[in-house]
């Protein structure tokens, strides 16, 4: 096997000067500087992101490593101290040769305090912990502590440091400030005043990564008040980002509102499936059911963030009509149930017996790249016509693509889809319109609505149609196969990118559907005698080492956050 | 280990003694009860046992003075029962309508008391005091689903808690004072 082609996107950023700190006694070198959040420019690294390397919690609210910094939470205070420089700007030594340290008098916010050279960072010391709970019961003077019935309980970093550093009881006896409730900022989001700990994460990500400045903080001390601008509706389409981005229960997802409490929450990693960027994702599902998406860091693809179109994209997973029974019809006359085992059986029959030419397959873009290799297999064998569906819609500059397909690289890689995806639907509808092609494998789309109508699907000999929900298609073929939405099963797409990333599985198909790749594993098996890999792993192995583009890609190398490869131009 | 036995004397090797005396015993017990009315058992089910203060029979929901549902849906409950009895349905984004600032009650609050093992859990991890423990311990049913009781069930057999905080109610006085209620509803 050759050695992996796989290459970041970017190169390495050159080498940059680092500098010496202790953090709570442990020496460790830092860069000079880190790339800013925004711009990517390089600014002083801070006295955080220094503990963030020693491995050394520093508890913050309004810090986010990808926010610009504002430094109003005082959460993160931290003592340090600079070496000493006596009257000849010389260090001043110990006895035993060290430098000798003069502890600054006043602590320091660490989140927007730049690092000095031989710079030590005490974050355990009894002064840091007073502060630390001196701020926290300044933060929760005015909080409603109505947990029980806050959809952040459980993720709330006010809890979580409440644990730590809280008090048993308030000392604040006087009335908590009342601030509006269940306000409706936008379609997607309620904001609880009362609850919020003007942070102003939300404010930054909606200005400075959004680029739609519509929060802001009114009214003056206790009456601090986050809002959206006058009349105007919070409702950008990545303003759920910001109930990620809350500390606290402010800013909760209508969707998600009293729909479960987290902690039931079995979490799945993930890649969402709404366009050709491939946001990784982590699935919320508790028996079976899918209640959320969230984004999951990925620096390489989509950072922390993840539009709202794409988040809110898995209702269907659950939906009712979900085609549950392998079924054999002869349409117009009804049908009947059937096991995998026979229309493995009968559909391989039926593919043998075709003449070589006869046979076209509609492929997904939205199917994994294991499942439209075997495909592709399938069609070498058979010697037919192949394509999938292109969805090109108008996308955005900072997640969503114009490519709606989560995985046309992965289409055009294995050769189901033409350079242009598409282009071979027309050769398809001919071929059956003059009667050439008398077989047609569809998997995952409704052909009807892309130029091969109902009238051309009556004139075939076998439609085969694998579907997760019915549809036109469907309806008219001959063996129905139900599918699997990627919440459902394990594969790997490629983003547009070229990105090849895994995702897992979150919930059990529903009824009898079963993952394409397991039936498509057998359908080969059978038509062209190939045993093949059973397992997901030995598939995608056996892809990497067929596809040129993948070579030297393995199912473990890929990781959580995937590997990019490069395009054939 | 061998036992050293004593050997028995006369009086003991006549038996007789020793079979009177235990005639004796019975026939106080038996006239303590026939005549005196001292029965040690109970006429059960025609008697009831009255448990003693404290007893974890069956968990019930309770509404307060002001006929609320105490209930929020926070579903630590659910969460920490041992034997996963407890089946919540939270509410969906429409929340508890009419209920004011508590924004959040159960839609459904099922416990199968087949499961409940009567532990208290539910009602020691409640921060609302919604449920408590009540005296009842002979629950019958004819099937088990009838045994699977639903939030109606459990709110008629708990009954109403005297609340002495009212906390939620306190929450609202207060903010009314401050003139921020009442509340817009979420759209």
């Amino acid at each position: 096997m050759s050695a992996p082609v796989a290459t970041e996107p970017k190169p390495a950023p050159p080498a940059v000067e680092t500098l010496k700190v202790k953090v709570d006694g442990l020496e460790i070198a830092v860069p000079k500087t880190m790339p800013d959040p925004l711009t990517g420019k390089p600014v002083p690294t801070t006295m955080i992101q220094a503990c963030t390397l020693a491995r050394t919690d520093v508890p913050h609210y309004c810090y986010h490593p990808k926010l610009p910094v504002a430094g109003n939470c005082r959460m993160c205070l931290v003592e340090f101290g600079t070496p000493a420089m006596g009257p000849d700007r010389k260090p001043v030594l110990n006895p035993d040769g060290t430098p000798k340290i003069a502890k600054s008098p006043r602590p320091a916010i660490a989140c927007a305090t730049p690092i000095s050279p031989g710079m030590e960072i005490y974050t355990t010391t009894p002064g840091v912990k007073a502060m630390r709970e001196g701020v926290l019961e300044f933060l929760l003077i005015n909080h409603p502590l109505d947990c029980p019935i806050c959809d952040q309980a459980g993720e709330c970093k006010l809890q979580e440091y409440s644990v730590d550093y809280g008090q048993a009881t308030s000392r604040f006896v006087e009335p908590k400030v009342h601030k509006p409730k269940q306000v409706d900022l936008g379609p997607r989001i309620v904001l609880d005043d009362e609850r919020c700990i003007l942070c102003t994460r939300c404010i930054r990500f909606t200005k400075d990564i959004a680029g739609d400045d519509a929060l802001g903080i009114v009214n003056r001390g206790s009456y601090n008040t986050l809002s959206a601008y006058p009349g105007k509706a919070f409702d950008n389409n990545y303003t759920l980002n910001t109930v990620d981005l809350c500390p606290v229960g402010a800013l909760t997802s209508k969707d998600f509102r009293f729909q479960m409490r987290v902690w039931f929450l079995k979490e799945t990693k993930s890649v969402c499936t709404s366009c050709a960027t491939g946001c990784n994702i982590v699935i919320g599902a508790r028996e079976e059911k899918v209640y959320r998406y969230e984004p999951r860091e990925n620096d390489a693809v989509n950072s922390s963030w993840m539009c709202d179109s794409g988040r809110l994209n898995y209702k269907w997973i659950g939906a009712e009509n979900r085609l549950t029974e392998i079924r054999r019809q002869n349409p117009g006359a009804g049908g009947e149930k059937i096991t995998w085992t026979t229309a493995a059986k009968e559909i391989a029959d039926r593919l043998l017996a075709a003449k070589p030419g006869t046979v076209a397959i509609v492929a997904s873009a939205r199917q994994t790249n294991e499942e439209l290799f075997l495909l592709s297999q399938l069609a070498k064998k058979l010697n037919a016509l192949t394509d999938s569906v292109p969805r090109i819609q108008i996308g955005d500059k900072l997640l969503l693509s114009a490519d709606r397909n989560p995985n046309s690289n992965g289409a055009k890689l294995t050769g189901i889809a033409p350079a242009q995806l598409g282009s071979n639907l027309r050769k398809i509808a001919e071929g059956i319109g003059k009667g050439t092609i008398k077989t047609l494998l569809v998997f995952g789309e409704d052909v009807t609505r892309h130029g091969i109508g109902a009238d051309l699907l009556a004139k075939l000999d076998t439609l085969v149609a694998s579907e997760i929900l019915p549809n036109q298609t469907t309806k008219l073929a001959h063996y129905v196969l139900p599918g699997c939405a990627h919440a459902e099963k394990r594969g790997t797409f490629t983003n547009g990118k070229g990105r090849v990333q895994k995702f897992m599985k979150a919930v059990e198909p529903r009824g009898d559907a079963r993952p394409e790749g397991e039936f498509l594993h057998e359908l080969v098996a059978a038509v062209n005698g190939n045993p093949g890999f059973t397992s997901i792993e030995g598939l995608f192995n056996w892809m990497a080492r067929e596809i040129p583009a993948f070579n030297g890609l393995t199912w473990g190398g890929l990781g959580d956050t995937g590997v990019t490869i490069v395009l054939p131009s | 280990m061998i036992v050293k036995r004593d050997k028995l004397t006369f009086w003991e090797r006549l038996y007789l003694p020793a079979l009177v005396g235990g005639f004796q015993v019975t026939w106080r017990h038996f006239s303590r009860t026939l005549f005196r009315g001292k029965a040690v058992t109970m006429e059960y089910p025609e008697q009831k046992w009255v448990v003693p203060p404290g007893y974890r029979g069956a968990p019930y929901l309770v509404k307060d003075q002001e006929d609320r549902t105490k209930c929020v849906s926070c579903q630590l409950c659910e969460f920490v029962c041992p034997p996963k009895a407890i089946r919540i349905t939270p509410p969906g984004p429409t929340g508890a309508p009419g209920s004011g600032n508590v924004e959040k009650g159960p839609k459904e609050f099922e416990i199968n008391m087949l499961r409940c093992i009567f532990c208290g859990f539910c009602q020691e991890v409640c921060p609302e005091e919604a449920i408590f423990l009540m005296k009842d311990y002979s629950l019958t049913g004819t099937n088990r689903q009838e045994m699977i009781y639903n939030k109606e069930k459990l709110l008629s057999l708990g009954g109403i808690h005297q609340d002495k905080i009212q906390k939620w109610k306190h929450k609202a006085d207060e903010a009314k004072a401050q003139d921020v209620f009442p509340v817009p509803p979420a759209k």
